[in-house]
């Protein structure tokens, strides 16, 4: 996983609420057995017509906002399956960073194991960010999960909370089963005790 | 201190806290199905780690299997590499695998309970949201990301924090023609799909403990639905009634002792909850969904909302669309709203109750001209049952499709699917945009509803029927 220190990106508004899974990746992407290369189909059914062609209206598909790397948007993104083909696609497609007023469990935990940053921000906030990327497309805006802040210039500075320890392990690109691993002994001793307590599990 | 019945169970499988509160949990059950699994497999095999514990891993195939005959090749590429690579997997890892000629194939949330592999107390986890339908047995249960998958495999752990608490209780008795799957979606409709965000809900009250397992699974299995991580419904006669004499539960003397610890497992007087809610059984009404949220429920005898009916800007312009997307003009009633299919399967309905409720309304009566309806049975077991007590013979008498089991027509992820503009009458769980196929316009209801609807070729008030 990529570590994610500071980003300096543009930001793409998709004014949307209850975005979800099957809006982000629709089930015939599902198939492959890979991680990568979902990005071209992400959002497909709101981003492609019947023919494939690329929508005009669909933000990502305005010129302006190609290369975005991140997204704002609305409540309980990522609602629906718990498919980690979601995130792969979003990250695919260039994204590093999803900022919105609240986000659904599976989504939000499987964002952190890709090195993408979910961020949970006031509804106001959000309405002055996502107002900011219409006005401004091509303007940069600064994620830095150290200070964890989001600024443009002197314009707008928010804070935004994380829990400590995902904040780490994202700053540090840290592989999960590695650090649970260095705890083998003591799941072993619990598998023990386990294991005269309750034989029947 | 008293505790809830999550707190117990959490508490329980605490192997290591950190300060600041994330803690390592030990899981006792891993469910795993063909998509969600390729890249965790993968991902065990480039750093050469083994499946800690292969004897509480369990593999099923049913996402991506046709709902055809068996014995035919699988026609579509991508399903059958992703099919053959859990296969493949499964004999690299020694995991067992339930493959699709084996009588036990299913859905993976209803073969868990079936083979009594999904029991009281424990944590069990699968790559899919519905995993929170095992939470019917008092397990806390819930849906992982392929990462996760991975991390479970490798360590037989998760890390997590703790979730917070909710308590929906529901009083009183259900009405004549009102079920479980109303239940849900009269709580979903009641909470909001968000509504549930970072909780784990316990369902509670006297409708919900006299409901069969079947029933609490059908709460259960949807509260994913309403945001929340799990469902719980505490363990009692019913339960252990239930697991007696299947395969997987424990037998004799540990058959005892497990019960005595099941009986533990309840949320103790005076214990707190961050959200409690109440409603009474006797105000549900028959339910279906109008819109493309699940949380988009109305009356059968009501009529389709227009975006004036809610306060929030936000929701109105998501109405607008949603009534573009479903075709529906405000103000139409629910009950002349004409369909094209009905599907009566998926994890939330494919239960042999939920067929015996499909039967008894369809029972000497034929399919509406024009209408395909579809039954695909949750299970191997499950269609042998049906097929034994006569369900079988009674629905394809009255023109039913009867298939073989599989997740089918609630996702598509098979040739099973809605055509652009096709309306559904469906006993699954979701009616997103697309879910049922690209333009596929979904209303979810419960198997007695949807055989009514069969029927009738329209939405319908099952209670005429009774
Ligand atoms: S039946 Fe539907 S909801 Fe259940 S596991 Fe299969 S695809 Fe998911």
């Amino acid at each position: 996983m990529d570590a994610f220190t500071i980003l300096n990106g543009k930001a793409a508004p998709l004014d949307m609420i209850n975005v979800d899974t099957d809006i982000i990746i629709p089930k015939q992407f599902l198939k492959t057995v890979k991680r990568t290369g979902l990005g071209v189909s992400a959002f497909y059914n709101i981003r492609y017509d019947d023919n494939g062609n690329e929508l005009p209206d669909f933000v990502l598909n305005k010129p302006e906002y190609k290369g975005a790397e991140i997204l704002i948007t609305g409540e309980n993104f990522g609602c629906g399956s718990s498919r980690e083909h979601a995130p792969w696609a979003i990250l695919d497609m260039g994204i590093r960073c999803i900022l919105a007023p609240s986000f659904a469990d599976i989504f939000f935990n499987n964002s952190f194991k890709n090195g993408i940053l979910p961020v949970v921000l006031p509804q106001e906030q959000i309405d002055a960010l996502m107002q900011e990327a219409k006005d401004n497309p091509d303007a940069l805006i600064e994620v830095d999960l150290e200070k964890q802040t989001i600024t443009r210039g002197n314009k707008f500075s928010y804070e935004f909370d994380i829990d400590p320890f995902r904040k780490h392990c994202l700053l540090n690109g840290l592989d999960d089963i590695g650090l649970t691993l260095q705890k083998n002994n003591s799941i072993k001793d619990f598998e023990d005790l386990r294991k005269q307590d309750k034989p029947w599990i | 201190m008293p505790r809830t019945l999550y707190q117990k169970i959490w508490d329980d499988h605490v192997v290591n806290k950190q300060d600041d509160g994330t803690c390592l949990i030990y899981i006792d059950r891993h469910l795993v199905h063909e998509v969600t699994s390729p890249q965790a497999f993968e991902g065990l095999r480039m750093a050469g780690r083994p499946v800690r514990k292969v004897e509480n891993t369990l593999a099923v195939m049913d996402h991506n299997v046709p709902t055809t005959d068996r014995s035919l090749p699988i026609e579509e590429e991508d399903s059958r590499i992703q099919i053959e690579t859990l296969r493949k997997n499964c004999e690299e890892f020694g995991v067992q695998l339930f493959d699709l000629t084996d009588k036990r194939q299913g859905i993976v949330h209803i073969i868990g309970p079936e083979q009594g592999f999904t029991q009281p107390g424990m944590t069990i986890v699968c790559g899919d949201s519905h995993t929170s339908t095992h939470g019917a047995f008092g397990a806390l249960a819930f849906g992982i990301g392929t990462s996760e998958v991975e991390h479970v495999l490798a360590t037989q752990t998760l890390i997590q924090k703790p979730a917070k608490n909710m308590r929906i209780t529901v009083n009183g008795e259900l009405p004549a023609g009102v079920t479980a799957k109303d239940m849900i979606l009269a709580i979903i409709g009641e909470i909001g799909t968000a509504g549930g965000t970072g909780h784990v809900i316990e369902y509670a009250g006297d409708a919900v403990k006299n409901l069969s397992m079947e029933g609490r699974m059908t709460i259960c299995n949807m509260s994913i639905e309403g945001g929340a991580r799990a469902g719980l419904v505490a363990p009692d006669e019913t339960t252990f009634q239930y697991l007696q004499g299947r395969p997987m539960a424990p037998k004799g003397e540990t058959l005892d002792k497990a019960i005595a610890y099941w009986k533990t497992l309840f949320s103790d007087d005076g214990a707190t909850y961050d959200k409690e809610i109440t409603l009474n059984a006797a105000d549900i009404p028959p339910t279906v969904t109008w819109g493309t949220t699940p949380e988009d429920v109305i009356s059968i005898t009501g009529s389709v909302p227009a975006p004036e009916d809610f306060k929030d800007p936000n929701k109105q312009a998501s109405v607008k669309r949603m009534l573009e997307y479903m075709g529906l003009t405000a103000g139409t009633k629910i009950e002349d709203i004409t369909i094209d299919k009905v599907f009566i399967g998926s994890c939330t309905n494919a239960r042999i109750e939920d067929l015996r409720e499909v039967a008894k309304i369809a029972k000497g009566k034929k399919v509406a001209d024009g209408v395909e309806a579809m039954v695909v049975p949750g299970s191997g077991l499950v269609k042998a049952m049906a097929e034994e007590e006569g369900i079988a013979d009674i629905l394809i008498e009255a023109g039913f499709d009867w298939r073989e089991p599989g997740c089918s027509m609630c996702l598509g992820m098979n040739p099973d699917q809605l055509k652009p503009g096709e309306r559904c009458a469906s006993t699954s769980n979701r009616n997103f945009e697309g879910r049922q196929g690209r333009g596929g316009r979904t209303h979810l209801l419960s198997p007695a509803m949807a055989a009514a609807a069969a029927v009738t070729g329209k939405l319908t008030d099952v209670r005429n029927f009774l």
